[in-house]
C-alpha cells in the first residue's frame, strides 16, 4: 500500500468527527464562530455544514462537520455522504486534508473505536482529547505523550467549553501532518482479504484499507448493495472474501471490531491509569433521582411543564410585540399607499403574510433554547430512556418523544427537531403525526367554540373540555403512528442503543448559535413559501370583488360579509357546503375553514368578518352571541353543542397551517409528503367531525 | 434460541449484577451495532437500573452507560461474574 506524500503546509480542508456527546459541536463553533454556512449536499437531502477558521499563521481553513457517529459503518444517508467524502468520492466536496477526531477523555475506550476506523483512512488525524477536566475529576490520569505515541497521531488535551486547547489544536493543524502510522492490526486471514480487495476498489490506495474493512463488516445484506454502488462485481468479491475468512475460523463482521477494541485496550493499558473509582459519580447519584420510578416522573413532568409554560407564556410577550409591530406596519401602509387593491395586497397580503412568518420566531427560539439545554445537559437522553417503552409500543424510538412533545407548543420546531432521528421512516412518521399534537394556534379556536358551546361555564369545565381536545390529539397521533409503521412506512422498531452521557453544564454560546442557525433556516426557507401562500389566500378572499348592492332600491357598498361571500374563497365555501353539511356546518363555517388553511387562528377573524363584528377575537361576547343566534335557512340553530364539539375535533385533526406545510416540505425535501399529510389529516378531520356530529345525533344529543 | 447449559441472557440479570458477554443470538445488524458500542465477547457489564416503566435496561459497559431494551437483552448471552 503506497501512501500519498504528506500534504503541504497549507491545510485547506479539514473535517471534524466524533461520537455524539463528545463536544464536537462545541469545538466546531469555537473554531468557526459565526463563519458557518449550512446548505445541502447536491443531490441528497443531507445537510452540509462548513465553517471557516484560521490556523496559527493566519492561513484559511475550511472545517466540514461530519455527523456524530459511533462508527464509520453506514446506516443513514448522512453517514453515507460522510463515508463518501472521507473516501474522496464526492465531486462537490474535496477529500479532507486532515481530520480532527474529537474524543471524550472520560469515556475513552468506546470513543477510540471511531478513531481506530479514522486511522485506516490514510488521512492525517489530530486527536482532540476533550473533557479532560471530567476525566481528571473521575480520578482518571491520562498520559498524553504515551497516548500520542501508541496511536501515532498528535493528541491535544482540550476543555472545549472553556476554550482550553483550541490554540494548540490550530497549531497542530498548521504543521505538516503525515498520514497515520499506526492502525489496529487484523488477524492474518483478514489482512490478506483486505489486500486482495484493495486492488478492486476505485479509491486511492491509502483509503483502500478503510473501504475494504467497511465492505467486509457489513452485517445487513441490504447495505451491501448501497456500499458497492455502481461496482456490482464487488458483491461477489466481498462474499467470497467473507467465506474465506469464515474458513479461517474467524467472523468477518465481528473479528475486525474485536481486533480494534483489543488494540484500543492495549493503548489504554499503557496510557490510562484509573484511580480506584468512587462508588457513585455525581451523574450516577443524580440519575438515582431523575430515573427513579417516583422522583423520575416528578422531575420529568416538572421539566416538561416548565418548557411548556416558557413557550406559551414567555413567548407571548415578544409575540404580542411582533403582532403590534405588524399591525402598525399595516396601518402605516394603509396611510401611505392610496386605497385600492395594491394597498390591500400590501397590508393584508404581504404585511400580514410576513407578520405571520415572523410571529413564529419567539416560539422557535425558545423551544430550540430548551432543546439545546436538554440535549447538552444530558437530560434529553433520560427523557428518551423514560419514554421509550411508550414509544416502542407504536414502533418508534424514545427519541421521537421530544419532537412530539414540542409540537404541543408549535409543530414547526417540533418537526425541525426530528433531525436527531436516524431512521428515515421513523423520522417521516414522527413528522407526519407531530401536527396532531394540539398546537398553541388551536387555542383561540377552542376558546371561541367553548364560549359558544357553554356561554356560562366555569374555568374547570372549560379546562376540562380543552384537556379532552388535547387527549384526542394525542390518541390520534399515536394511533396514526402505529398505523403508518404497520402499513405505509413499514419498518422494524429501531434498536434502542441509547447512551446516557454524564450530566454536563451546558455551553450557552453553543446553544445560542444553534438557535440562531435554526431560526435562519426557518426564515429563509419556510418564510418564502408561507409568504407566497398567504398572498394566494388573500387573493382568494378578495377576488372577485363585490359590486354595489341594491337594498330597498338604494345602492350601497357591500359589507365585508357580503364581499367575502362574493369572493373566490366565499364561493368555495358555498361549493364545499354539501361536503360539510353532514358535519352540521353551513357555508359560512366553510369559508372559515378555507381561510384557516393558512393558519388556524384566522378562523376567529374570518368569523368576525362574516358576522359583521368589529375587532373580533376569541373572547368577544358580541361574536359569541351572534354565532349562538345564527340559524340555518330551515330555522335550526347552526352552532349546536354537537357542532361546536365537532368543529373543535375538526381543528384538532386537520392540517391548517401553511407554515407547517412549508417546514415539512423543507425537512422531507419533496412536496409529496406535505401534500400527503394535508390529504390524510383532512380526511381524518372530516371523519372525526362526522363521527362526533352524526354519532352524537344518533345517541340523542343535538 | 440455542443456550449453552449454564449461560443465560442479560434479560435474566437483576440490578447490581455483573456479567461478561459470551455470545449473541440476534440478527446480524443488531449484533454488529452492539459490538461497535463495545459489547464484544469477553467484555464486562453491570446492570445499573431499569427505566421507570420497567424497560429499557441501563447497563454500564466499558465505563459508560448503554441502554438496551429487554427484548434486545434477551439476545445477548452472558456469564455471571
Amino acid at each position: 500500500m503506497t501512501a500519498t506524500p504528506a500534504t503541504t503546509a497549507s491545510v485547506r480542508h479539514v473535517a471534524i468527527a466524533g461520537n455524539p456527546n463528545c463536544g464536537k459541536t462545541t469545538i466546531f463553533n469555537a473554531l468557526t464562530g459565526l463563519r458557518q454556512r449550512t446548505g445541502n449536499y447536491p443531490g441528497v437531502t443531507v445537510e452540509k455544514k462548513v465553517g471557516r477558521f484560521h490556523g496559527s499563521h493566519g492561513e484559511p481553513m475550511d472545517l466540514l462537520d461530519l455527523p456524530g457517529s459511533y462508527s464509520l459503518q453506514v446506516r443513514s444517508p448522512d453517514e453515507a455522504v460522510a463515508r463518501d467524502v472521507l473516501l474522496g468520492r464526492r465531486e462537490d466536496t474535496p477529500r479532507p486534508d486532515a481530520i480532527i477526531c474529537v474524543v471524550d477523555a472520560s469515556n475513552l475506550e468506546r470513543n477510540l473505536y471511531l478513531l481506530a476506523q479514522m486511522l485506516e483512512l490514510g488521512i492525517p488525524v489530530v486527536l482532540g482529547l476533550n473533557m479532560v477536566d471530567v476525566a481528571e475529576q473521575a480520578g482518571t490520569h491520562l498520559d498524553v505523550a504515551v497516548l500520542s505515541e501508541k496511536l501515532g497521531v498528535p493528541v491535544i488535551p482540550m476543555i472545549a467549553t472553556k476554550g482550553v486547547g483550541l490554540v494548540e489544536l490550530k497549531q497542530a493543524l498548521s504543521k505538516v501532518l503525515p498520514p497515520p502510522v499506526h492502525h489496529a492490526p487484523m488477524p492474518g486471514a483478514i489482512e490478506r482479504e483486505i489486500a486482495n480487495l484493495a486492488g478492486q476498489l476505485n479509491v486511492r490506495s491509502d483509503a483502500a484499507r478503510a473501504e475494504a474493512l467497511l465492505l467486509l463488516t457489513i452485517a445487513d445484506h441490504a447495505h451491501l448493495a448501497e456500499a458497492v454502488g455502481d461496482r456490482p462485481g464487488l458483491v461477489d468479491a466481498v462474499t467470497a472474501a467473507r467465506e474465506r475468512i469464515r474458513g479461517a475460523d474467524l467472523d468477518p463482521v465481528a473479528s475486525p471490531v474485536e481486533a480494534r477494541y483489543a488494540w484500543i485496550q492495549g493503548v489504554c493499558d499503557g496510557a490510562v491509569r484509573k484511580a480506584d473509582q468512587p462508588l457513585l459519580s455525581f451523574s450516577d447519584k443524580l440519575d438515582g433521582y431523575l430515573t427513579h420510578p417516583v422522583w423520575g416522573w416528578a422531575a420529568f413532568l416538572g421539566i416538561m411543564v416548565l418548557m411548556f409554560v416558557a413557550i406559551f407564556w414567555v413567548a407571548q410577550v415578544p409575540m404580542d410585540w411582533i403582532d403590534g409591530l405588524t399591525g402598525n406596519l399595516g396601518n402605516w401602509v394603509k396611510a401611505k399607499v392610496p386605497e385600492g387593491d395594491f394597498q390591500s395586497l400590501l397590508s393584508d397580503g404581504v404585511v400580514a403574510g410576513v407578520g405571520g412568518v415572523v410571529i413564529f420566531l419567539p416560539q422557535i427560539l425558545i423551544l430550540f433554547f430548551f432543546l439545546g439545554l436538554l440535549e447538552d445537559s444530558g437530560y434529553m437522553a433520560r427523557a428518551a430512556f423514560i419514554m421509550d417503552r411508550v414509544m416502542s409500543r407504536v414502533g418508534l424510538h424514545g427519541k421521537s418523544f421530544i419532537p412530539m412533545l414540542s409540537s404541543f407548543a408549535c409543530a414547526i420546531p417540533g418537526i425541525m427537531a426530528t433531525r436527531t432521528i436516524e431512521n428515515r421512516k421513523d423520522r417521516l412518521v414522527t413528522i407526519l403525526v407531530a401536527p396532531l399534537m394540539s398546537c398553541s394556534a388551536r387555542l383561540p379556536v377552542y376558546s371561541l367554540m367553548i364560549a359558544v358551546l357553554l356561554p356560562v361555564a366555569s374555568i374547570w369545565q372549560k379546562a376540562g373540555i380543552m384537556l379532552c381536545m388535547y387527549l384526542v390529539g394525542i390518541v390520534a397521533a399515536f394511533g396514526m403512528a402505529w398505523l403508518f409503521k404497520r402499513t405505509l412506512l413499514k419498518s422494524e422498531t429501531p434498536m434502542l442503543l441509547l447512551e446516557l452521557p454524564p450530566y454536563r453544564w451546558p455551553a450557552f454560546t453553543s446553544i445560542l448559535l444553534r438557535m440562531w442557525e435554526r431560526a435562519l433556516i426557518f426564515l429563509r426557507r419556510a418564510g418564502t413559501v408561507i409568504l407566497a401562500l398567504s398572498i394566494i389566500l388573500w387573493a382568494l378572499l378578495t377576488y372577485p370583488k363585490a359590486g354595489k348592492v341594491v337594498e330597498n332600491g338604494v345602492e350601497r357598498e357591500a359589507t365585508p360579509a357580503e364581499a367575502i361571500a362574493q369572493s373566490a374563497g366565499g364561493r368555495m365555501g358555498h361549493a364545499i357546503e354539501p361536503l360539510i353539511a353532514p358535519l352540521g356546518y353551513d357555508w359560512k363555517i366553510g369559508v372559515g375553514l378555507i381561510g384557516s388553511f393558512a393558519a388556524r387562528e384566522v378562523f376567529v377573524g374570518t368569523m368576525g368578518i362574516i358576522y359583521n363584528i368589529e375587532d373580533a377575537d376569541e373572547a368577544s361576547e358580541p361574536l359569541r352571541d351572534t354565532m349562538l343566534a345564527e340559524k340555518h335557512p330551515d330555522g335550526r340553530p347552526v352552532f349546536t353543542p354537537l357542532v361546536c364539539i365537532g368543529l373543535m375535533v375538526f381543528y384538532v385533526l386537520a392540517m391548517q397551517c401553511v407554515s407547517t406545510v412549508a417546514i415539512v416540505r423543507r425537512e422531507t425535501n419533496s412536496w409529496s409528503w406535505p401534500l400527503f399529510q394535508i390529504a390524510y389529516m383532512t380526511v381524518l378531520a372530516w371523519v372525526g367531525a362526522l363521527v362526533v356530529y352524526q354519532g352524537g345525533r344518533l345517541l340523542g344529543f343535538h | 434460541m440455542s443456550e449453552k447449559p449454564g449461560t443465560e441472557t442479560i434479560a435474566a440479570f437483576k440490578i447490581g449484577q455483573r456479567g461478561r458477554v459470551v455470545g449473541f443470538d440476534l440478527p446480524p445488524e443488531q449484533r454488529l451495532r452492539l459490538l461497535e458500542m463495545g459489547m464484544t465477547a469477553g467484555s464486562e457489564f453491570e446492570v445499573v437500573r431499569f427505566a421507570p416503566l420497567g424497560d429499557p435496561i441501563d447497563l454500564k459497559v466499558r465505563g459508560y452507560h448503554l441502554s438496551i431494551r429487554k427484548h434486545e437483552a434477551a439476545g445477548i448471552l452472558a456469564a455471571r461474574l
